[in-house]
């Protein structure tokens, strides 16, 4: 004590005492991680595509300045019926999953960030800029996604563009970060052991290391542990049926929130809405437009159309899903065909009662009206639609994600899009 | 005049490969490294001003790089003296073997469905957050700290269970390695031996 323990400052590799550190942990885990940020990039892209943001009018566009970047959209399709499930349920369970990945990678690094002198020459100062942007942009996007998915909007702007453009400012630091490693994450990798601290290449390996109080296959498999951990009280939100019980932390998971045909998963209810019960009430008729005609429908009008019936689910930006719900109403084609357009009938431009939400009015695509299995749905289960899943009517499309499902339609403009 | 020539030219290849060389030594890396920054840094241009079109940009950059200074400079001194601590107050004694793991494995575990699901379980009741939680998915909002707590004490008495079996076993079993536990496997054979 005292002056015989002078104190070592952080910029001091003598300051790092872990054993653990090393370039082989670090190129464990940065591979692991390589994999899944590169789905979680491919997931997200894929999502953005599925809201078809390039659609005229940029009704579901929530990026209208993306400029170059829109060049990953395409039409999204509407098969398999489950694509968004799978594609957005794998989005969000892995994001949560490889959460204690990356902070044991972070840790791993940590030593590198107190590097002295800061800069040795201007390459490397530019390298420590991107790192900041990789760093700061992985922690960004982990950290916007896990806030979103528990409907907690406390960062500053609009979800959709604070993580679409938070992602590609991180994919760019990313990239560079991952050609830059690869050659030392590879060796790391074949080499069975790591180097002595003297002969250490990566200022990793500690120069006067601690006792270990964890063997590093321990310490592996607790952040394993905390993955595994996530997954199973996560995943089950995307799942649904049984296993939904098992989500015990996830914003959808433990039990459904009612009973009956109607008691699957909400996203918005009618008061969180602002859908009033007197627009609900007898009076409430759908208006069909376009092609320069325009007809008006009561409940009971559009339940004396053909009605189908289609199993599909529910499956939201947020990762979580329901399985597929007996749905029955009007084909969205035949009520195209209602306003002469039954010959190729054109997207639609859907609105909502809904006095608040960023998507109360939204946009479909012509291959999503001209699939059979799109419908206006009037009852859910072999009952009518509760007042919170969009009574009297909603829209369900096939693979569409849950907010392009719009509920308790007023308008309906084929040819709008 | 050819010999002049070529002279010439190799004065002219040694000045441009000495630039370079010097270029080289000032820039620090090599071309590849700087070709890729570039290209890196032309992206983030081109997105950074979209990022930063909102009103609120100032925000978004704190958020930015605030992330990355509140995770290495506050989260992780945090955890790791806490981890520190437990290591300390749990260590080996000549009496018993270290028990760090039973503690800090499960208490790592919480942490961490803690500091993912932060928003979710600290949800108060009667709060603005859980009203909207409520509203908007029609669940109930304060199940999820009780839950967490319930997760957490299971891992615990999971992992104090396991300490009690390992002690338990390595008591019974005799460890050989140990004078103590043959003393004592030595004298539990006798008392059977008697009955």
């Amino acid at each position: 004590m005292g002056a015989a323990r002078r104190f070592t400052p952080p910029t001091s590799p003598a300051f790092w005492r872990s054993p653990l550190r090393g370039p082989r942990l670090t190129a464990l885990l940065g591979v692991v991680l390589l994999a899944g940020i590169t789905l979680l990039f491919v997931t997200g892209l894929l999502s953005y595509a599925a809201y078809n943001p390039d659609l005229a009018g940029g009704v579901n566009d929530k990026t209208p300045g993306k400029g170059l970047l829109g060049f990953s959209l395409f039409a999204w399709p509407t098969g398999p019926h489950w694509l968004y499930r799978l594609t957005q349920g794998v989005h969000v369970t892995l994001g949560v999953v490889l959460v204690p990945v990356l902070l044991a990678k972070l840790w791993s690094v940590l030593p590198k960030l107190f590097t002295m002198p800061p800069a040795r020459s201007i390459g490397h100062a530019l390298e420590r800029l991107s790192l900041l942007l990789l760093v700061g942009g992985a922690l960004f996007e982990f950290v916007t996604g896990l806030l979103n998915v528990q409907l907690d909007y406390v960062f500053p702007g609009s979800f959709y563009s604070l993580h679409f453009y938070g992602a590609w400012v991180f994919i760019g630091a990313f990239v560079v970060h991952v050609v830059l490693k690869l050659p030392r994450t590879v060796r790391a990798l074949r080499e069975r052991t790591d180097p002595d601290a003297a002969a250490d290449d990566t200022g990793l390996v500690a120069v006067r290391p601690a006792p270990p109080t964890v063997s590093r296959r321990g310490a592996l498999g607790l952040v394993g542990a905390g993955s595994l951990l996530l997954f199973v009280t996560t995943a089950g939100q995307s799942i649904g049926g049984w296993w939904r019980r098992t989500a015990l932390l996830a914003p959808h998971g433990g039990a459904d929130p009612g009973s009956g045909p109607n008691g699957f998963q909400i996203n918005k209810s009618a008061a969180g809405a602002g859908v009033r019960a007197r627009d609900t009430g007898e009076d409430w008729q759908l208006m069909v437009e376009g092609g320069g005609r325009r007809v008006r429908l009561s409940r009971a009008e559009l339940l004396r159309l053909p009605q189908y019936e289609v199993a599909l689910p529910i499956a939201c930006v947020e990762g979580w899903s329901t399985q597929d719900q007996r749905w029955s109403g009007v084909r969205l084609r035949d009520l195209a065909a209602l306003v002469g357009l039954d010959e190729a009938p054109p997207g639609v431009l859907v609105e909502s009662l809904q006095l608040s939400g960023a998507f109360r009015r939204a946009a479909l695509r012509d291959n999503q009206v001209r699939d059979p299995r799109s419908l206006l749905a009037l009852r859910v289960g072999g009952a009518d639609l509760s007042l919170d899943h969009g009574y009297p009517a909603r829209i369900i499309v096939p693979a569409a994600p849950g907010v392009l499902n719009t509920k308790w339609v007023a308008r309906m403009t084929f040819g709008a899009v | 005049m050819a010999r002049r020539q070529g002279t010439a030219r190799v004065r002219l290849r040694r000045a441009v490969t000495g630039g370079a060389r010097r270029a080289g030594r000032w820039y620090g890396e090599g071309p590849l490294h700087l070709l890729l920054m570039v290209a890196s840094f032309a992206l983030t241009g081109y997105v950074g001003v979209r990022l930063l079109a909102d009103a609120q940009w100032p925000s978004v950059v704190v958020w930015f790089v605030g992330a990355a200074l509140l995770h290495d400079l506050v989260l992780v001194p945090l955890y790791t003296v806490a981890a520190q601590a437990v290591a300390r107050v749990t260590a080996g004694t000549a009496r018993h073997r270290a028990w760090t793991g039973y503690v800090r494995v499960p208490a790592a575990l919480s942490g961490l469905l803690l500091l993912v699901w932060w928003p979710l379980i600290t949800l108060a009741p009667g709060s603005a957050a859980a009203a909207h939680y409520t509203l908007t998915t029609r669940l109930p909002s304060e199940v999820f700290w009780a839950r967490w707590l319930l997760i957490s004490a299971g891992m615990f008495a999971l992992a104090a269970l396991w300490l009690l079996v390992r002690t338990l076993h390595a008591w019974y079993s005799g460890c050989t390695g140990r004078p103590r536990l043959r003393a004592a496997t030595a004298r539990r054979r006798r008392r059977r031996a008697t009955k």
